[in-house]
């Protein structure tokens, strides 16, 4: 092979990979680009009558109320883990009366915000976008727009509202539970009562603990609820495209939960 | 000016009151890939018009482009005597409202039943309707398309054709002037496919409906076709009644109905 031959080949790979680089960056900006525009959509649509009510409801009742078994078990558990895991670590620095405020201190905090929502992406998120994407193939949305109906207002709307409205207070029930679990765990090698232990507990707490805590499941909820739709409602590529829809809709909205819990927490850092 | 624009032209002015749809050179693309080049076609009211065309040739996209669901690039698109470019939302919604669609797939809503799949249109359009009423209204509807058993059903219990005929009831509980058919016999049985070409008929009978019919199958066509428009190239290549276009001297026209 002459050496021009070569000079040529290396041409092609590096205007390949500029292409291919150039694709990335393409796809990156039109992805932002179209998912501001459906976050506007929806803000638009959501203030602007007719209110699907009765929608709001059922899907608050299966996004909300059906993942509470779930939600139920990941709070006692991780209660019980945290519980059980911190024990020796205070018991090596003679603090382990300091159990109960550790763990109700970082499960109201970070960890039960953040699990939960990590939990109800995995469930609610996914399922949206699956669902809301096999709609799209099977021509259901477009039934639905010739039936005289917003697809966006009836799906995605009521979908995100419930998300935003309901992953607070499975947030609230998940920390109640987890509070549970840990005084199951203390009792594992102890013998503490509840009116002692949920004392301890509350003592430790202020509102500043609780409010910022609740006031970010909101965005996440949000964020949940939206990057689902959007994953579902624009998925294409037939029952290929269900499949996608339901997996970037976990990867995405798990990333989000994480980089609204990073802004959450610097803005509250910042005004204590 | 071409010999299929002067027959629509001299249809239209002949019968003007009867065209309940209209296009005038209508083009639609998807990237680089134009679907639809120049399309010129009518239809009278009350009349069942077939198109037929190979896989890809734009027949699904033509009927999506008359209720909304694709927006046009260029040309004119007339229903019921209005160039729906010139409407607003509110006209136009009143405009989609007067036809029915029914989808290759059936479309129905899997997470409701058989009688919430037939509510649901009911309920948005006519929210005032006493349950009563509904509810005589879907057994009405579910009778016609001989489903009143399967009320309590959900459309997964359904076999195909019953599907098509679910959603055929869905599309007729609203009582449109024009029903679009999307491949309606696709994936049927050839009884349940004249089953469901004889429920076209009845259709057309009973409600007076004009009917777009878009189908691979030529016994439907055969069955159903006041008027049959062949579609190539993304132009109107050839129309005509079934038995004109069976003698077509064209041997690609002809090879459709071999």
């Amino acid at each position: 092979m002459s050496e021009a031959q070569d000079v040529n080949i290396e041409k092609k790979k590096n205007d390949s990979r500029i292409l291919k680089t150039d694709s990335i960056i393409g796809n990156f900006f039109s992805e932002v680009y179209s998912i501001t525009s459906f976050t506007m959509r929806f803000l638009k649509e959501v203030i602007k009558p007719p209110y699907e009510f009765n929608e709001i409801m059922k899907q608050s009742f299966l996004i909300g109320y059906k993942s509470l078994p779930l939600i139920a078990i990941t709070g006692f558990i991780i209660g019980l883990v945290l519980t059980i895991q911190s024990r020796p670590t205070l018991a090596k620095f003679g603090a382990e009366s300091w159990l109960p405020a550790m763990v109700a201190v970082s499960l109201i905090r970070e960890i039960g915000p953040v699990i939960t929502a990590l939990i109800f992406a995995g469930k609610v998120g996914s399922g949206i976008g699956a669902e809301l994407a096999s709609m799209k193939v099977t021509e259901q949305i477009d039934a639905m727009q010739v039936s005289d109906t917003n697809p966006f207002k009836y799906l995605v709307v009521t979908r995100v509202l419930s998300a935003t409205l309901m992953l607070p207070i499975l947030v609230i029930f998940a920390d109640a539970v987890g509070l549970f679990g840990s005084f199951v765990g203390v009792n594992i090698k102890g013998n503490v009562s509840a009116y002692f232990y949920f004392s301890q507990v509350f003592q430790s707490l202020a509102f500043a603990d609780l409010f910022p805590a609740i006031a970010k499941t909101f965005f996440f909820g949000f964020a949940i609820g939206l990057i689902g739709s959007y994953k579902g409602y624009n998925s294409t590529k037939g029952t290929e495209g269900v499949g996608k829809a339901s997996n970037s809709a976990v990867v995405f909205a798990s990333l989000m939960v994480f980089i609204i819990d990073m802004i959450a927490v610097q803005i509250t850092s910042l005004l204590q | 000016m071409t010999d299929s624009e002067k027959k629509i032209k001299s249809s239209i002015d002949n019968n003007p009151e009867e065209i309940v749809v209209e296009m005038q050179h209508l083009k639609k693309s998807f990237g680089d890939n134009d679907v639809l080049k120049d399309i010129n076609l009518f239809i009278k009211k009350g009349e069942n018009l077939v198109i037929l065309g190979q896989s890809g040739t734009g027949k699904s996209v033509l009927i999506k482009c008359i209720v909304g669901l694709i927006e046009i690039d260029n040309g004119k698109l007339i229903i019921f005597g209005k160039d729906i470019s010139e409407l607003k939302q509110k006209e136009l919604i009143k405009i989609y409202r007067r036809i029915g669609f029914l989808f290759q797939s059936g479309a129905l809503y899997d997470s409701m039943s058989v009688r919430e799949n037939l509510e649901f249109p009911l309920r948005r359009q006519k929210d005032s309707m006493k349950k009563e009423e509904l509810d005589n209204l879907i057994q009405e509807a579910l009778h016609e398309v001989g489903l009143d058993e399967a009320i309590d059903k959900t459309p997964s219990e359904l076999s195909g054709g019953m599907r098509k005929r679910l959603g055929l009831a869905r599309t007729l509980i609203l009582r449109p002037e024009i029903m679009l058919y999307d491949e309606p016999t696709t994936g049927l049985d050839p009884i349940t496919s004249k089953e469901i070409s004889n429920l076209i008929i009845a259709v057309q009978e009973k409600y007076h409906t004009s009917s777009i019919i878009i189908t691979h199958d030529i016994e439907c066509a055969r069955l159903t076709a006041n008027r049959i428009i062949v579609l190539k190239d993304g132009v109107c290549a050839a129309e005509g009644s079934f038995e004109e276009l069976e003698k077509s001297t064209d041997p690609w026209i002809r090879s459709f109905f071999e």
